[in-house]
């Protein structure tokens, strides 16, 4: 019984978060989708958290510390003030209709589950759900950079991705702390990275539409 | 313990190598780099005399280098053992050649530092006893001698045969990587040890084959895939040609031969068809495309493809017998084609260092510009003469032995059961002969058209004798040509471990044959006694001498010379290389892509005939060409994803992970 309550609870909290992920791909206000990329951070650091508990790994607490502290406050704060000093947060960018991208979304999850119930048939259920779940939302993320323009948005798609190896992560047994703190880092130094572009491009194009960087190398779309 | 001294040996080249730069503008760096190279050779001959003809163990070392669990591993066993013999002997003799030649040389700083290391690397490949040690060895003679083709960097043809050369050497590689990978098999066993453990499927083993044959084929010249060897060979400073074309292409053949005899397991006998058509192939369009050439380093490199051949030929000769088991058969054809593999390392290279000689005397190497050397240049003339007839196989020199074995391989093959190999064996013999008959008649034009006759140039008729130690060595190598000649029974023994352990078979020990003779079969059937054949012809030539000399010389009268109407003969009324080729080139006009244009003005039209002989490769033409144009449309295309927007590389790596993940649900 508590092997079944503990499975329900982690195959919520990872279905959620591809709940959520869906949630980011229809989002078309900047400020409406930072906020939805906090609740997946919140969400992912619950996830985490539940899995330090069933599987008794400590040092699982502190990933889901780092989660809540950097993806669900520090980076969407931000992000937020970059967008209101740029001044985009009324902004709606988006290349493929909603339509069709939530319909691809779906598509690309159904993919998942299949791949991993062919590849990981001998594991356990519990990672092999956390393993698909995962993948969906990694799929998800990448799906949303490919489907935006503006630059903001690419890096909470970035952003989102990341969460999908997180949760693959902790869902993975024995996975050392040294890793998972190095892949939050190595994400907090691209967020680094990527703000400074970010004002940089702003400074000389005067939008971070990432098609003026296009126009500026003299081509066309 | 022998195999660390023969790694201690390549560790000194490459000491020498570095001590080449340091030196490079020093007036001493010439004579110190390439004198400490000809010691270095020496003691690397000495070590590997020490194992073939002394035996031992392998003594296998591992080195804690490159891939973390197999270390780089070495070991110098008897097949090892000869080919390091053979590259020791090219490089004390290109060596010692290059302390005089290199004083010629316009930036030795660009020369110096690579000669070394190329042979190092050479070395390293034969004692390599893993795949990454291996191919890592192969790779550095690769780079080493490209270094040295684009050496004369100056003449935009030198830098063309380098990358034609570098492209080659490349993909043969690749061949190589894959062929081992095959080996290897799933369980990664890179060294050889493992390899030659493991067993092959038949498809598999095919593969290897066809894998082998482009990777150590392209590296020595097998056609189709030759056409960087006549522009690379000659682009190098002479002393380089001569290693290139006399031992690195040896380097080659000793991949084959570790691959396909040594790693591959026992094959299947159709293996012996596919190598014997292309070494009869390659034997016999080397020696017409040589017959054609005017470069006389051009000419020698041809000649090495044929060279190159008939060795493949022996090889195939090996596999066929050895398909079958039998066991003395294989020896005598795998015994041949190795000494034939010693015998042209050593009269190669006294062609090149002698053409080497004519460049330095007279700064050309287009037999069309000179004649007449042999009375300007008598010890390089007498030199080069011994090197022609010995690569034309006559005997008593030592071509001819190699030959004859080969011949005697051929005439076995009656015994085979195969009707396939009953049938091609003696094909690929009337090729090798055709191809022996051509390359006399291709060594007699170079010879005649370059040394006799009257001098068609200035340079030509002022050239001087080239330096001591220069002479000194091309005499040494002629010397060397006749002592194969007349004791081939020494090497056969020298050998026989060799053979044992390839083709598990020897041939029946020669030293205690009477007279020096060779007896590879049995005494009813064949023998050869180049001592006696030297003897006879000593002795008939000396009395023929004699007697002309005494009965003719005192009726000796001086006059004026018939001058068949022409009373001022200039030296182009002589034969020209072209004019001696051409009836061989209208024969094989359809085999080579040569056509001949004449235009001959009508009656009355004043403008003066001309005549033009156009050759087209078309192997160049059919092959080289399309797969060229082929990958530059290709990489013209993919050229596009250079220049695309970010989010569009996005979309490309995104599309790339799901149709990976597709492909991984729907794989059965």
């Amino acid at each position: 019984m508590q092997h079944g309550l503990s499975f329900d609870v982690a195959h919520l909290l990872a279905g959620s978060l591809v709940l959520i992920s869906f949630m980011l791909l229809y989002q078309d206000r900047m400020l409406a989708l930072l906020n939805v990329f906090a609740a997946q951070a919140v969400v992912l650091a619950a996830s985490v958290a539940w899995q330090a508990h069933i599987q008794e790994a400590p040092h699982l607490y502190m990933t889901a510390a780092i989660a809540l502290l950097f993806k669900g406050v520090a980076i969407p704060m931000a992000l937020r003030r970059i967008v209101r000093r740029l001044g985009i947060h009324r902004e709606i960018e988006t290349v493929v209709g909603v339509v069709p991208t939530m319909l691809a979304g779906m598509a690309l999850v159904a993919l998942s589950l299949v791949v991993m119930l062919r590849v990981a048939a001998a594991a356990n259920p519990l990672a092999r759900e956390d393993l698909a779940f995962a993948l969906s939302v990694v799929l998800l993320g990448l799906l949303m950079m490919v489907t935006r323009r503006n630059a903001v948005s690419q890096v909470v798609g970035f952003m989102s991705l990341e969460n999908g190896l997180i949760l693959a992560a902790t869902g993975a047994k024995g996975m050392p702390l040294v890793v998972e703190i190095s892949v939050a880092f190595s994400i907090l130094i691209a967020f680094i990275v990527i703000g400074i572009f970010l004002s940089r491009i702003r400074e000389r194009f005067d939008s971070v539409d990432i098609e003026a960087l296009d126009r500026a190398r003299g081509e066309r779309r | 313990m022998i195999t660390a001294l023969v790694l201690s040996g390549i560790a000194a080249h490459l000491a020498v190598s570095v001590l080449a730069v340091i030196l490079r503008r020093h007036a001493a760096a010439t004579p110190v780099t390439y004198g400490l190279s000809a010691v270095v050779s020496a003691f690397l001959m000495a070590v590997a005399l020490i194992r073939l003809l002394g035996g031992g163990g392998d003594d296998p070392v591992v080195l804690p280098l490159g891939i973390p669990w197999i270390g780089a591993q070495f070991r110098l066993d008897a097949l090892s053992a000869f080919f390091l013999a053979v590259i020791a002997l090219g490089g004390i003799g290109a060596s010692l050649y290059a302390i005089g030649y290199g004083r010629h040389e316009p930036e030795p700083q660009r020369v110096l530092p690579f000669y070394p290391a190329f042979l190092a690397g050479m070395s390293l490949v034969l004692i390599a006893d893993d795949a990454f040690s291996f191919l890592f060895a192969w790779e550095t003679m690769s780079l080493a001698s490209w270094a040295l083709v684009v050496s004369q960097h100056r003449d935009p043809a030198n830098i063309r045969a380098g990358y034609v050369y570098i492209v080659m050497a490349s993909a043969g590689t690749m061949a190589l990587l894959l062929g081992f990978g095959l080996l290897a098999g799933a369980s990664g066993g890179y060294a050889f040890a493992d390899m030659r453990a493991g067993t092959l499927t038949p498809t598999t083993a095919a593969f290897v084959l066809a894998l082998a044959l482009f990777g150590a084929g392209s590296k020595a010249g097998i056609v189709p895939l030759h056409a960087w060897l006549p522009l690379a060979h000659p682009a190098a400073p002479s002393h380089v040609s001569a290693l290139m074309s006399g031992v690195m292409t040896k380097v080659a053949v000793y991949a084959f031969i570790r691959i396909i005899f040594d790693l591959a397991g026992t094959g299947a006998w159709w293996w012996a068809t596919v190598v014997l058509v292309f070494g009869a192939a390659t034997a016999v369009l080397g020696i017409l495309f040589a017959l054609m050439q005017d470069d006389l380093k051009r000419a020698l490199a041809y000649s090495t493809i044929e060279n190159i051949g008939l060795i493949f030929v022996g090889l195939g000769l090996a596999l066929a017998f050895r398909g079958n088991g039998m066991s003395a058969a294989a020896a005598l054809a795998f015994t041949a084609a190795l000494f034939h593999v010693l015998n042209h390392s050593a009269f190669k290279s006294l062609l090149f260092l002698g053409s080497g000689a004519v460049l330095a005397a007279t700064g050309s190497r287009m037999m069309d510009t000179l004649g007449g050397l042999i009375h300007r240049m008598p010890l390089t003339a007498f030199a080069v003469l011994v090197g022609a007839v010995a690569i034309s196989a006559l005997p008593p020199l030592n071509g001819f032995v190699s030959e004859w074995l080969t011949f005697q391989a051929v005439l076995l093959s009656p015994d085979l059961p195969q009707w396939d190999l009953k049938i091609i064996v003696p094909a690929a013999g009337a090729m090798l002969a055709l191809a022996a008959a051509l390359a006399a008649a291709c060594f007699v034009r170079l010879y005649g058209v370059s040394f006799l006759g009257r001098p068609r140039s200035d340079a030509a008729a002022e050239a001087r004798e080239v330096d001591r130690w220069s002479v000194g060595v091309m005499l040494g190598l002629a010397a060397l040509c006749l002592a194969l000649g007349i004791l081939p029974g020494l090497v056969i023994d020298a050998l026989a471990p060799v053979s044992e352990a390839m083709v598990a078979g020897r041939l029946p020990a020669q030293a205690t044959t009477a007279w020096l003779s060779i007896v590879p079969v049995a005494e009813g059937r064949s023998s050869y006694n180049g001592l006696l054949v030297f003897v006879f012809i000593a002795a008939t030539a000396s009395l023929a001498a004699l007697v002309i000399h005494r009965l003719a010389s005192d009726k000796l009268r001086r006059s004026a010379a018939w001058d068949c109407g022409f009373p001022d003969p200039t030296p182009a009324t002589q034969y020209t290389a072209a004019s001696f080729s051409q009836p061989i080139r209208r024969i094989f006009a359809a085999v080579i892509g040569a056509r001949e244009r004449v235009d001959m003005p009508p009656p009355g039209d004043m403008r003066p005939a001309a005549f033009a002989v156009e050759m087209r490769d078309m192997v160049w033409d059919g092959l080289y060409q399309p797969v060229a144009s082929g990958v530059s449309a290709v990489a013209d295309r993919l050229n596009r994803f250079q220049f695309l927007t970010i989010r569009r590389y996005l979309t490309l790596v995104f599309a790339a992970l799901v149709t990976l993940l597709l492909v991984l649900a729907i794989w059965p």
